[in-house]
């Protein structure tokens, strides 16, 4: 198996990195390719930008920056929000994205999976869940699907999707643990590689999460201080965990 | 030093471009002049195929290869180069080099992340097929990261998304053919 991951997760809205409380009161806190180039140099595996704003006008700053970003950085990057078509997504990939992210418009039409996975194959082809209770809510959390977690992925998993990336809404911003019991399971019924999200407070959270999916989200514990991810790692390596 | 990047319709060759744009070599677009010729990897097997058709690169391959002209070709680049790959119910390659490409059976798939090389630097991998072939130089747990045979080179890593270990690796390429 490839070396546990860690990724930063940058929240951007019209082409800056945002910080808000559930997705209200958007705040600017910088650039997305400096922070990113930051994150880069400290080590990190992967990089994620989520679109938080989504909206149609917003679109093409999007694919701006994932224009900078990609001749900026020289390590992987996924970005998700608002992408609802294989337009979007290769409007993404071919900005320099590595791969994209698609919730709520995937679980509205599932067959986008399967068309993501014909068209631009399954290693770019990520599928968020954001799941609270084990079960998935859509619309950046605010609504629920009446799904099981387990069952989505599995469902997203026979689509095509390469890779789970899934965000515990109960631990989300809690910096009290990943879900490891949601993760578990999710990571226990599938096959292609997971992604835990929500929840890390310290270099344990993060060891615990990465004996469970192959790789960890790192949102907000990075977000007030964007050079913990050095300090991080170390923790991490004097726990035993093998980073590259 | 002039690069030609075979574009075949699927995506992301930009990383790519960028990559050998740092290391200061120029883009062409003749495929045979070129001093290196690039295969990127990116998207399906057969549509990939489909589209080097298309364009006529997969005849300028050839003809480079029998000239001993270099091509390095890149995760799904270097499986079109062998004779055949599994994927998509089974897709003929270009024949460059002797092997097919299979679906990769252990672990995790797609196998996706950084891996070891020969126990050696990390390389970023993302792939669900690997080669299985006599030409392979180096490995990457048990899986085949690098291949050679006449003037093809083909790694199953990404170079141009391996941050500075990727860097030293196209620049080394770069630098046996100067």
């Amino acid at each position: 198996m490839p070396l546990p991951r860690l990724i930063p997760c940058l929240d951007v809205a019209d082409g800056r990195v945002v910080k808000g409380v559930r997705f209200q009161g958007l705040r600017d806190v910088g650039d997305p390719v400096e922070l990113g180039a930051h994150y880069s140099d400290e080590g990190a595996d992967e990089l994620v930008f989520l679109d938080v704003r989504a909206t149609l006008d917003g679109r093409r700053t999007l694919v701006e920056l994932v224009e900078r970003v990609s001749e900026r950085l020289a390590i992987p990057f996924t970005v998700g929000g608002g992408v609802r078509s294989v337009d979007d997504a290769l409007a993404l990939l071919e900005a320099g994205a590595d791969k994209v992210a698609v919730n709520s418009a995937a679980l509205a039409r599932p067959g986008l999976v399967s068309e993501l996975a014909r068209e631009v194959g399954s290693q770019a082809a990520v599928v968020a869940i954001d799941a609270e209770g084990g079960a998935v809510r859509t619309r950046a959390g605010t609504t629920a699907t009446g799904r099981s977690a387990l069952d989505w992925a599995r469902e997203a998993e026979e689509r095509g999707a390469g890779e789970i990336l899934l965000t515990s809404i109960d631990a989300d911003g809690t910096r009290e643990g990943y879900d490891l019991e949601l993760t578990a399971t999710v990571a226990g019924a599938v096959g292609v590689p997971v992604i835990a999200s929500g929840g890390a407070g310290d270099a344990s959270h993060v060891a615990e999460a990465l004996e469970v999916a192959q790789a960890a989200l790192l949102a907000s514990i990075l977000h007030e201080d964007p050079a913990r991810l050095r300090t991080l790692r170390t923790e991490l390596r004097e726990r035993g965990v093998e980073l590259r | 030093m002039r690069v030609a990047i075979c574009e075949y319709g699927a995506g992301n060759v930009r990383s790519v471009r960028l990559a050998f744009a740092r290391l200061g070599a120029a883009e062409t677009e003749d495929v045979l002049a070129a001093d290196l010729a690039v295969l990127p990897g990116i998207g399906a097997a057969r549509a990939a195929m489909a589209g080097l058709r298309e364009r006529g690169h997969d005849a300028a391959l050839r003809a480079r290869f029998e000239d001993g002209r270099p091509i390095l070709g890149i995760c799904l680049g270097l499986q079109l180069a062998l004779a055949g790959t599994e994927e998509d119910g089974g897709v003929p390659g270009l024949g460059l080099v002797p092997g097919r490409a299979v679906r990769l059976r252990d672990g995790r798939v797609p196998r996706i992340g950084w891996a070891r090389v020969d126990g050696d630097a990390a390389f970023y991998f993302a792939h669900s097929y690997a080669a299985e072939t006599p030409c392979a130089v180096s490995w990457s747990e048990g899986v085949v990261a690098e291949v050679r045979h006449g003037s093809f080179i083909g790694c199953q890593f990404h170079p141009e998304k391996s941050g500075a270990a990727g860097a030293a690796y196209l620049e080394s390429v770069c630098r046996s053919l100067a």
